[in-house]
């Protein structure tokens, strides 16, 4: 075959392709797809993937603190989860054909990304609340809407995972109402995490489309079902009657009804500290992969055994057999 | 109220503080474990832990019947009043320590749970009647991690001895009892752990064989949880676990 009749023939694939992609038709491991959408997909799922396993540092930061039995057992079991969505995830992207050892070696050598709100510490017990009902809300968002994205093992999984999610949003948001009609001092504890995580919430939905960097590529393939500004304000909108109820201030001054679009204008985001932190400037980004690799490399050990174990069962059951 | 009511509530509780510290120490490994579907073993079998704390503490503070709650018995008692088993306290250790514990604790509990559910107290028959259950799958875990640690590598089967080895001396007091312990058995109450140590040894006996690894140093035992005397990780353990509920005195959560 010719140069010339390979591209064709890749021009051809890549027609089909998105005709099924327009049709609303999942794309699924073993069909065509174009290098660039699977690596497009590789590095979405494994971002999503690593950022629910990061996750669980801040949060797993108050489970031994938790202040009442039923918060400690409610915290554990949505830290569980954020642990099985990282598995989902990881499974999803292996039918990319890649392996969870080289995702994981990527996220440790820094070329694999997670969400950068988990740089921000947890420093009292309202960021536990804060993290549940704001920053699960706003994955929430970006999620329910990813339950349409085109390649299906991913869909699937956005199906499943967005049910847990609801529960993780609704038990962060009634650690916030506990605080909030509390004592002088628990109020002030919501508030203060409130005014800590509001903004960088709005900031896990990425540039605004203007600076977005892949998302007219992604939107045409459906891997991105909704722009960021989009779900962005839709969380904004969401949050305000959430941030009344509980009694608390709302963090934006500039926040105003607008009626004409229907929806809430907001005061401009400091994508300056969003860039800072991305950069490594957070408070905890050199931690959080120090202890991922420290964790990781402590268990070295007890892999090595179970690989050998299984290889000597291996060997021990051919041998019994012959 | 009566002495066998306050006797039963102080076995309640003690039967409690053995689950929360375990389910303390357990909970530590939740994003430190080997790998990920560790991470979710480990937080799951913690949860049960914490889960029979509860139960555990809520029936003592049903009994006590006054106005008290699962939390007065977690956070509100100080170290001289904890009346765990020392084996809980136990640091977390690496993977080998925490499996070499886990197995003398599910092999412990699976007997005592079983037990447990013909207490002529329905409700302390009914808690472990729903928590022998999850031992049994602890148990499972347990004794295949120690297969697999024994008869893995070196470096696997050293540690795992040495976990074995160094905590050891700490199962002893599990098989001994005080006089209220002895008054709720008479009436039938509270389980004679003395019953079951020949079948309890030999179960541990026949894993360790079979991972190729070597029984402990029989001699040596340390004791004193049940009067609460403890090591000095109690202390620390309640300093992480109580500080908040503590700094904000009569809050709810």
């Amino acid at each position: 075959m010719t140069a010339k009749d390979q591209t064709t023939d890749i021009s051809a694939l890549e027609g089909k392709f998105q005709q099924r992609i327009d049709a609303e038709q999942k794309i699924e491991p073993k069909d065509w797809m174009p290098e660039k959408y699977r690596k497009t997909l590789i590095r979405q799922i494994s971002q999503h993937a690593h950022s629910e396993v990061i996750g669980m540092q801040p949060e797993g930061n108050w489970i031994t603190r938790a202040p009442s039995l039923r918060r400690k057992a409610v915290l554990l079991a949505k830290v569980q989860d954020e642990a099985g969505h990282g598995l989902y995830l990881y499974s999803a992207a292996e039918t990319l054909g890649v392996s969870r050892a080289e995702l994981i070696e990527a996220l440790q050598n820094g070329t694999a990304k997670y969400s950068s709100i988990f740089n921000y510490p947890t420093q009292t017990w309202g960021d536990i609340g804060a993290i549940g009902w704001l920053v699960d809300g706003a994955a929430i968002c970006n999620q329910v809407s990813l339950q349409r994205t085109s390649y299906g093992p991913y869909s699937r999984g956005m199906i499943r995972i967005c049910k847990e999610e609801s529960f993780h949003q609704r038990q962060g948001y009634q650690i916030m109402m506990e605080l909030a009609k509390g004592s002088p001092e628990q109020k002030a504890m919501a508030q203060d995490s409130l005014n800590r995580f509001y903004w960088p919430a709005l900031m896990m939905f990425g540039p605004h489309d203007a600076e977005s960097a892949h998302s007219s590529q992604n939107m045409e393939w459906k891997i991105k079902r909704e722009t960021n500004d989009d779900l962005r304000q839709k969380f904004v909108d969401q949050t305000v009657p959430q941030i009344e109820y509980l009694g608390l201030e709302h963090p934006d001054k500039d926040l105003k009804w607008n009626e004409e679009r229907g929806h809430y204008d907001f005061g401009e985001l400091n994508w300056e500290e969003f860039i800072a932190v991305i950069n490594g400037n957070g408070h905890c980004n050199r931690q959080r992969i120090q202890h991922h690799i420290r964790a990781h490399e402590e268990g070295a050990w007890v892999r090595d055994a179970q690989n050998a174990f299984e290889q000597k069962r291996k060997a021990r059951k051919a041998q019994s057999a012959a | 109220m009566s002495d066998l009511k306050q006797d039963t509530i102080n076995y309640t509780v003690r039967l409690g503080d053995d689950a929360l510290i375990l389910g303390h120490r357990i909970s530590e490994w939740v994003s430190n474990g080997p790998f990920l579907e560790e991470d979710i073993a480990l937080g799951n079998v913690s949860l049960d832990f914490i889960g029979r704390a509860r139960m555990f503490y809520t029936y003592a503070a049903d009994l006590s019947g006054e106005g008290k709650t699962e939390d007065h018995f977690a956070y509100m008692r100080n170290e001289r009043e904890f009346q765990n088993y020392l084996i809980n306290e136990l640091p977390r250790g690496d993977f080998a320590y925490t499996i070499a514990r886990q197995l003398f604790v599910d092999t412990y509990n699976h007997y005592f749970l079983t037990a447990l559910t013909k207490s002529s107290d329905e409700n302390l028959a009914a808690i472990a009647a729903k928590a022998v259950k999850e031992t049994k799958y602890h148990l499972r875990r347990s004794t295949d991690w120690t297969l697999r640690l024994g008869d893995g590598t070196e470096e696997s089967h050293k540690r795992m001895q040495a976990g074995i080895d160094d905590v050891w001396g700490y199962t002893k007091e599990l098989f001994e009892h005080d006089e209220l312990e002895q008054r709720l058995i008479d009436a039938g109450i509270a389980v004679d752990a003395t019953r079951f140590k020949d079948q309890w040894l030999a179960d541990i006996a026949a894993v360790i064989k079979e991972a190729t690894l070597e029984m402990p140093d029989g001699e040596w035992a340390v004791r004193g949880g049940r009067e609460g005397y403890h090591t000095e990780n109690l202390g620390h353990i309640l300093t992480e676990l109580q500080y908040l509920h503590r700094c904000y005195p009569n809050s709810e959560w």
